[in-house]
């Protein structure tokens, strides 16, 4: 029975390759002693290079005060984290337990059940000193889902010096930006705006400009295909096709802070995430050479929208007790007032602005009243949804393969097939 | 020795045939026993496939089925089943038979993307394939450097291919790109390499096939070494022209080579995945998004992630490479080629 011994050792091999694949616990902390330990993973999605360093000391700051818990910081680029985190969450391995998420993220992760409910948990604390506006995207069916970190809003960035050799000010609606983009160019060579073609976010304060928005939540509406939806794509699209902007369809970010950073373009429109970036170019080693206004107006309103992001705990976390205490420190009046002194973000609680780190930074000054009266986003768990249909027709129209009307009434369609029974 | 002990059932279940039934001496033995003396008999061969039948039962036969069940369902991110620590949710999507198949055959997304993939399809792999003939040919001669030149052309393939196409997007860049630097230098103006939707399908074809002539070529030159010298001796004694020899000899002689390389680069381009969706996201717009690069985008980019008509997507592609190789075969067959 030769042939009878090797065929039950390979059985034998085979059943134990198969029950080989043990389980790897991870060392779940806890607070069983009152005291918290264990290892808190942090997905942070800030930028790379110029924020992440600051937000990276921060979290480990944490680590002095709980001496026991080892704070994992990784930092995943902005534009994958949405569909990472998805992966991860849904796979229920590699999830952080503490991810940074964007204000229209947080909705959607916590109606997929990714997300642990925070009330009455260590997370918050003084609820009360939170902006309102900041606490909105953090609900979802009357419970608690994430704490505010930062909120932000979009402005005009603009090049002093190049504005000043071209003899011009700050443009306040687009009529001014096309006549100050024409002198820019005629005097200094250079392009007017930049306007980021990949990422439908920064269509937002032109479609706002119009007097349009993507959806009225609280009528149930789809409004991105109205006229106004349509003025907003011609808006853009005449930007683009006159000179007065310059755009990407890929890479629009790199091209943007590049082009801005070197000088090649005057303004960009875009928001305090990118003040930090921003200033390590060198036609910015002169903080004062960046200047920032509102966003050019319409031509019937005037809007950016509010952004911002959010610190949100997964629901699978190993150790809940530790996420709960990291996301209550990092979101204190304290972190808020460091990130609001060296990277110049605004805070979202209310006691933060009187920091005097907040008090003296020019840019948290400047955009504080324009978060307040910054469009405020329709909090529904299809608000991220909301971009990719867009995404897609804002390029189209950029680079001149559909027609303003036509890209309106097929992003309207798609939002009516996501949001099922909306007008 | 499979081969061997699959021979013996054959036989075997024949001589049963022969002395139960024919003779008419009784009832015929029942099927269990035939399967249990199949068992007794061949159980090692059976122990020695069952691995490999059970590996690509969990890596194709699930995945594949799971596939077509969720490409007649309405799963999306939202009604699947998931279990996320303190949140149990049931799955809670259903059954609703070809409704997807209908949506993707009748709507114009699908069929729309299908025409450009096949056209990045016939025109990847032709010029690969004309380009990587006309490489082997040269480098089949004895010229200086050959092996250098061999060696230079192989490059493309040695080098991990997200890191070619992340180096093509450098310099496709349209402000900062090597190639629009060249062009103003000569005076001319900067190409939107992928800003714009005829000129992002052209550079990703050129991508795809200075990616692809590597093995092209190889392979070619492979095939061109296999043909006697004596063949082009003889024809050169006729009096053949180069073009004849070409012609009559080494494109016949080729055959056997080109109809595999055509037929495997064919599959490979239309599932092309990583030069689209490294280079251009699919974009500007939907400008070079591919079948496969679509699909993806379904199950992974969208919000909710829609499975069900990704899988659907795949299954239409799945079926569509089977037609191909089916025709292609029986096409090779008629014109002679014993495949």
């Amino acid at each position: 029975m030769r042939r009878g011994i090797t065929a039950t050792a390979l059985v034998a091999a085979l059943a134990l390759a198969a029950t080989a694949c043990g389980s790897d616990d991870k060392s779940g902390g806890g607070s069983s002693s009152g005291e918290l330990s264990g290892t808190v993973t942090w997905w942070d999605t800030s930028n790379v290079g110029s924020e992440d360093k600051v937000f990276k000391k921060l979290a480990e700051g944490f680590e002095k005060k709980h001496p026991k818990v080892d704070v994992k910081y990784v930092s995943v680029p902005f534009g994958d984290a949405q569909n990472k985190f998805k992966n991860a969450a849904q796979a229920g391995s590699s999830a952080p337990d503490v991810i940074r998420s964007e204000v229209a993220w947080t909705p959607d992760f916590a109606s997929l059940g990714y997300l642990a409910p925070l009330d009455g948990t260590a997370a918050l604390k003084n609820q009360d000193d939170f902006l309102p506006q900041a606490v909105a995207s953090t609900k979802f069916e009357d419970k608690t889902y994430a704490v505010p970190q930062v909120i932000d809003s979009m402005g005009i960035f603009y090049n002093k010096k190049l504005l000043e050799k071209a003899g011009v000010e700050a443009p306040t609606n687009l009529v001014e930006l096309k006549t100050a983009a024409k002198q820019i160019k005629d005097k200094t060579g250079k392009t007017g705006l930049y306007l980021r073609g990949d990422d439908p976010y920064y269509f937002l304060s032109f479609l706002y400009g119009e007097g349009g928005d993507l959806v009225d939540a609280e009528s149930k509406t789809v409004t991105v295909d109205k006229p106004e939806g349509v003025k907003a794509f011609k808006a853009v699209k005449a930007l683009v096709d006159d000179g007065t902007a310059k755009t990407d369809a890929s890479d629009g970010w790199e091209n943007m802070m590049q082009s801005f950073k070197n000088g090649d373009v005057a303004m960009m429109i875009n928001g305090p995430w990118a003040v930090a970036d921003t200033l390590t170019g060198k036609e910015f080693t002169d903080k004062d050479n960046l200047g920032i206004a509102t966003v050019p107006a319409g031509s019937t309103a005037h809007g950016a929208p509010q952004g911002g992001h959010n610190l949100a705990v997964y629901a699978g976390s190993k150790n809940l007790e530790a996420s709960y205490a990291f996301v209550e420190y990092m979101t204190s009046v304290e972190s808020q007032a460091t990130t609001a002194g060296e990277l110049n973000l605004l805070p979202t609680r209310t006691s933060a602005y009187a920091k005097k780190e907040a008090v003296n930074s020019e840019i948290v000054g400047f955009f504080k009243p324009v978060v307040e009266t910054a469009v405020e986003r329709p909090w529904i768990p299809e608000g991220g949804s909301l971009f990719a249909p867009l995404g897609v027709e804002y390029t189209k129209v950029l680079t001149g393969q559909t027609t303003p009307e036509k890209a309106a009434k097929s992003t309207g369609d798609s939002y009516r097939k996501l949001l099922e029974g909306w007008k | 020795m499979a081969v061997h002990t699959s021979q013996s059932v054959v036989k075997a279940a024949g001589e049963n045939d022969a002395r139960g039934r024919s003779r008419g001496t009784g009832t015929p033995p029942p099927a269990p026993g035939r399967f249990r003396r199949g068992l007794s008999t061949h159980w090692y061969a059976w122990t020695m496939v069952a691995p490999v039948v059970l590996v690509i039962g969990v890596i194709i036969g699930y995945p594949l089925l799971r596939g077509i069940y969720l490409s007649m369902t309405d799963a999306d991110e939202r009604n699947v089943a998931r279990s996320i620590g303190v949140n149990e949710l049931p799955a809670t999507y259903k059954f609703v038979g070809a409704d997807n198949y209908i949506d993707a055959l009748t709507g114009s997304q699908f069929l729309g993307t299908l025409g450009w993939t096949l056209v990045w399809t016939v025109s990847c792999v032709s010029i690969t394939f004309v380009l990587g003939m006309g490489l082997a040919n040269i480098l089949n001669r004895r010229i200086a450097g050959r092996s250098a030149y061999r060696m230079a052309l192989i490059l493309p393939w040695a080098i991990p291919g997200f890191v070619s196409v992340f180096a093509w997007r450098f310099l496709y860049n349209e402000e900062r790109g090597l190639l629009n630097k060249i062009l103003g230098g000569a005076g001319i103006d900067g190409i939107p390499w992928l800003n714009d939707p005829t000129w992002a399908k052209f550079a990703v074809i050129a991508v795809n096939v200075w990616l692809g002539i590597p093995f092209m070529m190889v392979a070619l030159l492979g095939g061109l070494q296999s043909i006697p010298s004596e063949q082009y001796e003889a024809a050169e004694m006729d009096g053949a022209t180069a073009w004849q020899r070409f012609r009559h000899i080494t494109l016949p002689g080729l055959r056997p080579v080109s109809t595999t390389v055509i037929l495997l680069s064919t599959i490979w381009t239309f599932n092309m995945f990583p030069v689209i969706f490294l280079l251009t996201r699919g974009g500007p717009g939907e400008a070079t998004q591919i079948l496969v690069t679509q699909a993806y985008k379904f199950s992974f980019e969208i919000s909710p992630r829609d499975f069900a008509q990704s899988s659907t997507w795949g299954v239409l592609i799945l079926v569509l490479l089977m037609l191909f190789a089916v025709i292609y075969r029986r096409v090779l067959r008629t014109q002679g080629d014993n495949w």
